[in-house]
């Protein structure tokens, strides 16, 4: 296993000379990629902020998005995961990502209807 | 050829000694772990999202609750969190070269690399404490309401917070602490607040630039602020006064805010702490050779996939509690 790392990342875009350099290469990506959603955390450019896709801003979006292209990084490059076999990779990948989807979907909108309920069910928390 | 399979592995596939997923069974059982404890961590996120999408519209803005950097004043929105984020990826490319270096046999490199991770490791669980003292200890100071709501002192002239300390009265005081030599019963109470809701009321009354701030966020998603009828109007339904935080009440605004930023950065930080400590085992082990007459390092390798996993709920963690 010593020598058989894949170097390549960006889908073949970008291949490295050594596995060392290939790690190297991904911090630079994930600081910049941290730099991105940082500078978007201060500025909070209104564009962003003021238009909303499926009920959350777009700001928010991108933040999540990001969060997922860094954690697909640090998955792969950092754990090796590019050089596991595809069967350990399903079993390990899929199965979090499918029960999270559900546990995510299932409480955002119950929390949603209790939002609704109290903003406008008979209810008043004005004090 | 991964995948093909020889004569002589069919014959024992019932013997033992299979790796149908081309991995240890150690380092597999490390994945499966991860696995769960990934679905831990959700559960966490998945809970806070619940609450916040509950409470949607009066939720703190972390923006304004984590503003400081130690050593300076000022407010800095974020980049001290963003500053911890990078030191854990940091830490986590020197575990990564750790493992490379393991993989060629190189010890020295290997020492090298798993001292950094540690130090890394250290820095990130001492500005995680620092940043708990900071949370507890609060910066402005607020009131709560009879429903439970948090008050917050804006000054009208500048439109920044303003701190009790600022404005508040000083009014003859009759309460103190009750300790537990002196009463009927024995016990005592926790620490009583700089001021009372008799002072923070009287010091609104006579500084006509105070304005209160509402825990309702307007469209542009920022706090409503009171004008000045509306705030003389509400202070009358202050009932306590809250500085800093604790699991029962936050200055910060809902109280399940605090309660979820102990929770998952507690938990999380608790993973830093034992990966460290895991960490500064398997550095002894290195440098007292065990991994040399092992003849590979594949523990190096299966506390990496730890320590990597740890930075990746961090990035989670960062971008739900910091960022959205």
């Amino acid at each position: 296993m010593a020598h058989d790392h894949k170097l390549e990342i960006f889908r073949g875009f970008l291949k490295f000379r050594s596995n060392t350099q290939k790690i190297w290469g991904v911090l630079v990506f994930l600081t910049i990629v941290t730099a991105v959603e940082v500078a978007l955390g201060i500025t909070k450019p209104a564009v962003l902020t003021h238009n909303y896709f499926l009920g959350m801003k777009l700001l928010n979006w991108i933040f999540i998005i990001l969060t997922l292209v860094k954690a697909y990084y640090i998955t792969w490059d950092f754990m090796h995961m590019r050089d596991e076999k595809s069967s350990l990779r399903r079993a390990v990948v899929w199965t979090p990502i499918f029960l999270v989807a559900y546990l995510i979907f299932i409480l955002l909108f119950e929390a949603d209807y209790i939002y609704n309920v109290w903003k406008e069910g008979f209810m008043a928390w004005d004090f | 050829m991964d995948t093909s399979v020889t004569t002589t592995a069919e014959e024992k596939v019932w013997g033992g000694g299979n790796r149908p997923l081309g991995a240890s069974y150690g380092k597999l059982m490390m994945w499966f772990f991860i696995v769960s404890d990934a679905l831990t961590f959700s559960g966490f996120l998945a809970s806070y999202g619940f609450s916040r999408f509950k409470f949607i519209e009066t939720w703190p803005i972390a923006d304004e609750v984590f503003t400081h950097v130690p050593f300076f004043h000022g407010n800095y929105p974020m980049y001290y969190v963003a500053f911890m984020t990078f030191i854990l990826i940091m830490s986590s490319v020197t575990m990564v070269l750790a493992v490379d270096a393991g993989h060629r046999m190189m010890k020295n490199r290997v020492i090298l690399y798993m001292f950094l991770t540690i130090i890394g490791g250290a820095i990130f669980v001492g500005s995680q404490a620092w940043e708990w003292a900071t949370f507890i200890r609060g910066d402005y100071g607020a009131v709560e309401t009879r429903g439970g709501r948090i008050l917050q002192f804006v000054n009208a002239d500048t439109g920044e917070r303003a701190a009790l300390a600022d404005f508040a009265a000083t009014l003859p005081d009759t309460r103190v602490a009750h300790q537990r030599d002196n009463g009927v019963w024995f016990e005592a109470e926790g620490t009583l607040p700089t001021y009372t809701v008799e002072e923070v009321a009287e010091g609104l009354r006579s500084n006509p630039n105070i304005l209160i701030r509402t825990e309702t966020l307007n469209e542009d998603g920022e706090k409503t602020v009171l004008n000045r009828e509306e705030s003389l109007d509400k202070i009358k339904d202050a009932r306590l006064v809250v500085e800093g935080a604790n699991l029962i009440r936050n200055e910060y605004g809902s109280r399940l805010f605090a309660d979820f930023f102990f929770f998952i950065t507690g938990f999380h930080g608790f993973h830093v702490f034992s990966g460290v400590v895991i960490n500064v085992i398997i550095f002894f082990n290195v440098i007292l050779g065990t991994y040399e007459r092992r003849k590979h390092y594949e523990m190096v390798e299966k506390v990496g996939l730890y320590w990597h996993f740890v930075d990746l709920v961090w990035v989670f963690v960062f971008t739900f509690f910091y960022l959205v």
